[in-house]
């Protein structure tokens, strides 16, 4: 007679171990089942200190034990909250220490992009707590910068933008590259380096920091909170420059001035030369003009105080001739002439000096009198001093 | 930066001349200056085409600036 030997877990004898079980549940589920995406309400999230998460996801009917390693979990934006309807990526596995099925995510979107914008949020909150957001810490951008730093990837778009506008707006402008991972895991640190540099450095007038377009993932670094505080701590001028006209960042809303494009940022930057040439000319002329009307001011100020002069020293000649007539007028009305006119008669010597004493008359001496109307020669015959006879002594 | 000093400089001093309201002297003291920065401005736009460098960090931790495309 033949005997067969029993299957693992066919009779009593031949049980399986409860690890077999789990194991070759796990091993048929995984093999029958490739990663996929799932969809569902999130419910009983619990993020565990060592960095996994957990939670279930569910619909009306039913649900599923989910997890996401910590390795995983780091690359997802933000947590998802609680209620939020999410899309995961995973595998469908069996946890062994429990005999459940759980779904193993390893990516993980909200509706209307709804982690992103809650880690862009977050982010944007904990900046503005430390008033990274304010614009009056903005620096202004200079208008005339001979020397600008790009941090960006050596091999991107962005830079052979930037490069081609700034060539093409100033050939005189240097560019110097500060080379930068843009993308991928790496990126947010080597971003934050090479603006470490730029600050030691400080060779340069403005820093332009951006990348050329991309998917929402791709942009993410610029949405790091390290590159955004990097970039709030540069003490150059800084212009962000990611992505396109629609795409807004974390270090858009750090950056001294936010750029819609590199080439934007390329012109925002950089002023064209034959503008700067003219500008240039027009501030020259302006002086010539300034300087020359200043002259000409001068000219009529000297001819006007020049004519001022001439006036007041007129004015001061006639000034003096009215005293000097008033003066005659005076010495006029004190003469002895006036006197001679009214009939008196002035005795003197020889010598034409007034004799006005009997003291100063001898006997026999010859004077003249001077009248009103000329001279009369005269001798002394007799000399009687004393008083002169008064009008009242006359009348008696 | 002096290339914008320059030109911050030149705006102001042909602002001043324009308004006439300094003194001769004044002017003639700005008007000088204005032409000394005007010269200098003119001289960094005339000089040789601009550079392109990539900023690398040596084993030392120095800065230095290297053609770009070496």
């Amino acid at each position: 007679m033949f005997v067969r030997d029993a299957a693992p877990g066919e009779t009593a004898e031949t049980a399986l171990t409860i690890a077999d079980l789990t194991q070759t549940a796990k091993a048929i589920l995984e093999g029958a089942m490739p990663p996929l995406w799932i969809r569902g309400e999130v419910s009983n999230f619990t993020a565990h200190r060592n960095g996994h998460w957990y939670f279930t996801l569910k619909d009306a009917s039913a649900a599923i034990s989910c997890v996401v390693w910590a390795r995983d979990a780091s690359r997802i934006p933000a947590m998802p909250d609680e209620g939020m309807q999410v899309m995961a990526h995973g595998q469908l596995s069996v946890y062994a220490a429990r005999g459940q099925m759980q779904f193993m995510v390893r990516a993980l979107e909200a509706e209307g992009e709804g982690l992103w914008r809650k880690a862009f949020e977050a982010t944007r909150a904990r900046l503005e707590k430390d008033g990274l957001l304010d614009p009056a810490r903005k620096k202004r951008i200079p208008r005339f910068p001979t020397r600008v730093a790009v941090v960006t990837s050596p091999d991107g778009a962005a830079l052979h933008d930037i490069t081609s506008v700034i060539a093409r707006r100033n050939p005189t402008v240097d560019i110097v590259v500060v080379p930068a991972a843009v993308q991928g895991e790496s990126a947010p640190a080597s971003i934050v380096a090479a603006l470490e540099r730029v600050a030691r450095w400080r060779g340069a007038d403005v820093v332009i920091i951006g990348r050329g377009g991309g998917s929402r993932e791709d942009l993410w670094a610029f949405n790091d909170e390290a590159v955004a505080r990097a970039i709030a701590a540069c003490p150059l001028p800084t212009i962000s420059a990611v992505g396109h006209e629609v795409d807004v960042t974390i270090a858009d809303l750090v950056a001294d001035l936010r750029a819609a494009t590199p080439s934007a940022a390329a012109e925002a930057a950089v002023p064209v030369l034959d503008e700067i040439v003219a500008g240039i000319a027009v501030l020259q002329q302006t002086m010539i003009a300034g300087v020359q009307r200043r002259g000409t001011i001068a000219r009529r100020d000297l001819r006007r105080m020049a004519g001022d002069l001439s006036i007041r020293a007129r004015r001061s000649v006639e000034r003096r001739r009215a005293r000097v007539q008033q003066v005659a007028g005076r010495i006029d009305a004190l003469s002895p002439l006036n006197t001679l006119a009214r009939g008196y008669a002035v005795a003197r010597d020889a010598q034409g000096h007034a004799l006005g004493s009997v003291t100063a008359f001898s006997g026999g001496q010859d004077f003249s009198l001077v009248l009103r109307d000329g001279q009369v020669g005269a001798t002394v015959t007799s000399v009687h001093p004393g008083a002169l006879p008064t009008a009242r002594g006359a009348a008696r | 930066m002096s290339f914008e000093t320059d030109l911050n400089r030149l705006e102001e001093i042909a602002a001043a001349l324009d308004r006439a309201d300094l003194s001769l002297d004044e002017s003639l003291a700005l008007f000088e200056e204005g032409i000394a920065r005007l010269r200098a401005a003119s001289d960094a736009l005339a000089r040789a085409e601009g550079r392109v460098t990539t900023l690398v960090e040596q084993a030392d931790g120095a800065l230095k600036e290297r053609d770009a495309g070496n």
